[in-house]
């Protein structure tokens, strides 16, 4: 027998199935199981591009310390699809456990003596069981939670609890669902010594804290902050930003009696015309926002540099993908920082949120609608993959009762009444903000937004003077900018220290547990998560105060340090990158490695 | 163009709309257009039927891409939101003025290098999406600001000022309008005020996608002996399928139509619309009747022209969606945001 370490509450578990056998929900209910056991825990779907057929997993990691990034290890795999068999197989760390359908047996060839195979014939146990031929496959997947929670001593009741809900007035459904687990379950129980030494245990947790995927909180804020126009094109992995924007609008803006609608969601031709009706909707004051991923952006570029220029309030979330091109597009990476940044053709620059979870994506979707229209500019939030489809446990949302939205810079009638002549792009109190007007309201306010040379007043010009006058004033609204972004949130290390470490986004979760990690190691390492473009002073003052700085992101040319390069005044030298940018969230493995690399290197030097 | 610029004096006794306007009211800025341009024609028709409508110029929003055609919003109604947007995309920026705020009236002004090359996507889908506006088309079959290419409307057979003549189909947005579903087509001549002025009123009163194709003769690069867009050969080569008078909401028709020859098309705000008919067989109201008037004219090589197809019954974009009938820019915070309650209650399923 392998020997296997004891690990309770601190293990992977992944699952490999094929697309679309209904697998989503049996892993969904192993992963809520964990967390209302009060454990803390985090899944991570890596899928294929395709509906129905390709290989899929599922990777469930429980850790009482609270990590939640990604681990690159697997304590106990259950491999479901013959296909990957081979591959799932080498994938389990030492001293881990495979769990396969027994049915039919496996090539002996395809075996290893440092783990723990454990068959279970779930295919002959719901063909045995269960009569219609659909129900056998889909409880296949339901059998093997059942094995699973007896291998690793799951909570049943917890269990059954989640199929209730579930299923809430379809009896008959639970009573099969229930049957199939039983059948799992109570054969692992039979057959194996359960619990594994691999196993879960009721911890307390779970209070304050909900399972939520970044887009739907994203679709949700976008409901907070009041957005009542809704513009895209589907493309993975944004579309269930609109789903959940859809969804949620018809639970709240859909009037009882009457079944009017306040909100407008447009399903446009294109990502350039989902732009333009951003741009449209904004211009006459309604809050309007589109969710697109990568190529979408590339797409939109040519009415994000208009907005820039024309200073319409437009809010753009960008899901990120792998690129470039169509790229990878079910798998994640930061690769669209330097577009966002500098998106369109002239100069143009546009400021960027970047959450790092689904708790954050709800802020940020607020805070993007005032920062769009307090600035009167094109404002990215900027998720992931990672963020976007996974669900994440993080505390519950909140909600202040007396936010009220930051409209900006508007003129009423009332306004218009008070002064002499509307000049649009005149910038009257030093913030680089010039006042706009809405159309509908007034003749007095009437102007022609215009995506060519325009002077201080909206006039068309291509007199040299009145066109520079309009670009040096959006520098000083840059300048602003900086101050109204979300500030840079810096965690010291224990004791002083020339290393500092930056991260953003998703790469949060992995960089809080490498440095603990490091720290046992001795490397301890200042840490600033960066959560919007422009940097802050508080950016700069960190690169001042270390010696040696990581920047850890997920793509490939480093574009964060090449942004903080371009935008502050820290050269190249005291930038150490640490990249993953194969597609899968990056493992705390990753940055460890990574920066224990880079010091034995500087020590051996 | 011309630099001077007409002086701003108001004569007694010139003639005032309901709301107490003259028409120098409905003007814009100066014209930089070159000289004799149909654009200009068409601008002045523009400002003569929405002072004859008594449309308040802040209601109004104007909106274009790129081009000689989308120059055209700053030359009139100086009190109206105007945005000037991108190269073929500004169906998508009215679709979404609209969506933001639906009691605004939108005129949208296009060319035919804007809607039916760079933008035929986003024309089609403005149609396909029957978006409240006025649709203009200022259709000349050249590039103008790029100097004499041809668009895609050229006609085959077009000679250019230099070079060969064009040998590719042309793109009729009319036909093509027709058989996408518009619900609105018309089609006019930048010399015939009196035509286009009805039709104007017409396609603004209309509930839905108007879309009003204007041959609008290009004086620089296509108003030559062997061009079909031409003064000269669209005078010649007109041909009126049916007139279009325009009645206002609660107002008497007093003129008199011989029978058999007028349809009167009441329209959702009141007016109404009569069509006389030159052509005893032709029909507007039919889809496919005017398919075929379009085909066998062409056979016949000439440019049908008045309203050529109505359907006023079908829902606009917001009919479709079931939009609030409150413009959804004027809903305060609190009739969006749920607020915190709501919230604590939605996560109970997130546990």
């Amino acid at each position: 027998m392998p020997a296997t370490q004891s690990r309770v509450n601190d293990f992977v578990l992944k699952i490999g199935t094929v697309n679309g056998t209904g697998s989503a929900s049996a892993n969904g209910m192993l992963m809520k199981a964990l967390f209302r056991m009060g454990i803390p825990v985090s899944g991570k779907n890596l899928f294929p591009s395709n509906i129905q057929g390709l290989p899929t997993w599922y990777e469930i990691r429980a850790n009482h310390g609270g990590y939640m990034s990604r681990a690159a290890r697997v304590d106990v795999m259950v491999a479901m699809n013959a296909q990957t068999y081979q591959k799932d197989l080498a994938e389990v760390s030492p001293g881990g456990f495979l769990v396969y359908d027994s049915t039919w047996p496996r090539e002996r060839a395809l075996k290893r003596d440092d783990i723990t195979i454990l068959g279970v014939p779930l295919s002959k146990l719901c063909n045995e069981n269960f009569s219609v031929a659909r129900l056998r496959i889909l409880m296949k997947n339901i059998a093997y939670v059942g094995a699973v929670a007896a291998l690793l001593d799951l909570d049943l009741e917890v269990i059954r609890t989640l199929l209730e809900e579930t299923f809430g007035n379809k009896p008959k459904l639970i009573e099969d669902n229930l049957k199939a687990i039983m059948l799992g379950y109570d054969y692992a129980r039979a057959n194996f010594t359960c619990p594994l030494p691999v196993r879960a245990e009721k911890m307390n947790t779970s209070g304050g804290h909900i399972l939520i995927d970044g887009n739907t909180a994203i679709g949700l804020g976008c409901v907070y902050a009041g957005a009542t126009v809704g513009a895209w094109y589907p493309i993975t992995p944004s579309t269930s930003v609109m789903d959940n924007f859809k969804t949620f609008c018809d639970m709240y803006r859909t009037d009882p009696e009457t079944g009017e609608k306040r909100y407008c969601i447009v399903q446009a031709e294109d990502e350039l015309a989902a732009a333009g009706m951003v741009l449209g909707a904004n211009w006459v004051g309604a809050r309007a926002f589109t969710p697109t991923s990568g190529p979408g952006i590339s797409l939109m570029s040519e009415f994000i540099g208009f907005a820039y220029y024309a200073e319409i309030p437009s809010v753009f979330i960008d899901i990120q993908r792998v690129g470039p091109s169509t790229g990878m597009p079910t798998r994640t990476q930061q690769c669209d920082l330097m577009l966002a940044a500098y998106a369109s053709h002239g100069d143009t620059r546009h400021p960027i949120l970047l959450p790092a979870n689904p708790h954050e994506c709800f802020e940020m979707a607020v805070k993007v609608f005032d920062l769009a229209d307090r600035l009167q500019s094109p404002v990215f939030l900027l998720s992931d993959l990672d963020i976007g489809m996974n669900d994440w446990r993080v505390p519950e949302l909140k909600w202040d009762e007396s936010y009220r939205p930051d409209r900006g810079k508007v003129l009423g009638p009332a306004e218009l009444d008070k002064i002499e002549k509307f000049k649009r792009y005149t910038d009257f109190d030093g913030d680089g903000i010039p006042f706009r007007t809405l159309p509908g309201e007034d003749p007095r306010g009437a102007y022609f937004v215009r995506g060519s040379g325009h002077n201080s007043a909206g006039g068309y010009t291509e007199d040299s003077i009145e066109y520079q006058n309009v670009m040096d004033r959006l520098l000083i609204k840059w300048e602003t900018a900086k101050k109204l972004v979300p500030h840079a949130i810096l965690t010291q290390a224990d004791r002083p220290t020339h290393l500092g470490v930056i991260a953003f986004g998703s790469s949060d979760g992995a960089v809080m547990e490498a440095r603990e990690r490091l720290a046992k190691q001795g490397v301890h390492l200042d840490y600033l998560r960066l959560r919007a473009f422009p940097f802050g002073e508080e950016v700069d003052q960190f690169l001042r105060d270390h010696d040696t700085v990581f920047v850890v992101e997920q793509n490939r040319d480093a574009q964060m340090r090449s942004l903080l390069m371009l935008e502050t005044d820290h050269g190249s030298n005291r930038l150490i990158s640490i990249l993953n940018y194969n597609g899968m969230p990056i493992p705390s493995e990753c940055v460890v490695e990574g920066i224990s690399h880079h010091m034995a290197a500087e020590a051996a030097a | 163009m011309t630099y001077i610029a007409k002086p701003k004096v108001n004569l007694p006794g010139q003639p005032r709309n309901a709301l107490g306007l003259l028409q120098r009211d409905y003007e814009g800025s100066l014209s930089t257009l070159c000289a004799g341009c149909g654009h200009d024609s068409i601008t002045a028709a523009l400002v003569q039927a929405l002072w004859e409508m008594s449309i308040a110029p802040e209601k109004l929003v104007k909106l274009s891409g790129i081009g000689c055609s989308s120059k055209t919003p700053a030359y009139f109604v100086q009190g109206a939101h105007g945005f000037n947007s991108v190269h073929g995309r500004m169906p998508s920026v009215a679709t979404g003025a609209h969506a933001g705020n639906r009691e605004l009236i939108c005129i949208g002004v296009s060319g035919d290098g804007d809607s039916l090359s760079i933008g035929f996507g986003q024309f089609g889908h403005a149609i396909r999406r029957n978006l409240n506006m006025l649709y203009l088309i200022e259709n000349n079959g050249v590039y103008g600001l790029t100097k004499g290419q041809f668009s895609a409307s050229a006609d085959p057979g077009s000679k250019p000022k230099k070079g060969e003549p064009n040998q590719m189909q042309s793109i009729n947005p009319v036909a093509t309008a027709i058989a996408m579903g518009a619900s609105f087509v018309a089609r006019s001549f930048s010399g015939d005020r009196e035509q286009l002025v009805a039709l104007i009123k017409a396609g603004i009163s209309h509930p839905g996608c108007a879309l009003l194709d204007v041959i609008s003769p290009c004086v620089t690069f296509n108003d030559h002996e062997g061009s079909t867009k031409s003064y000269a050969y669209t005078r010649q080569h007109m041909h009126e399928a049916a007139s279009a008078d325009f009645v206002p909401p609660a107002t008497a028709i007093t003129a008199e139509y011989k029978e058999g020859e007028a349809i009167t098309v009441k329209m959702h705000d009141g007016s109404s619309i009569v069509l006389t008919k030159a052509d005893p067989e032709y029909d507007p109201t039919h889809r496919s009747a005017a398919v075929r008037y379009l085909e066998k004219h062409r056979d016949k090589g000439q440019i049908p022209t008045g309203l050529l197809f109505i359907d006023e019954d079908w829902p606009d974009m917001h009919g479709i969606a079931g939009t609030a009938k409150k413009p959804l820019k004027e809903f305060t915070f609190d009739e969006l945001s749920p607020g915190a309650a709501a919230l604590e209650k939605l996560q109970r399923d997130m546990r």
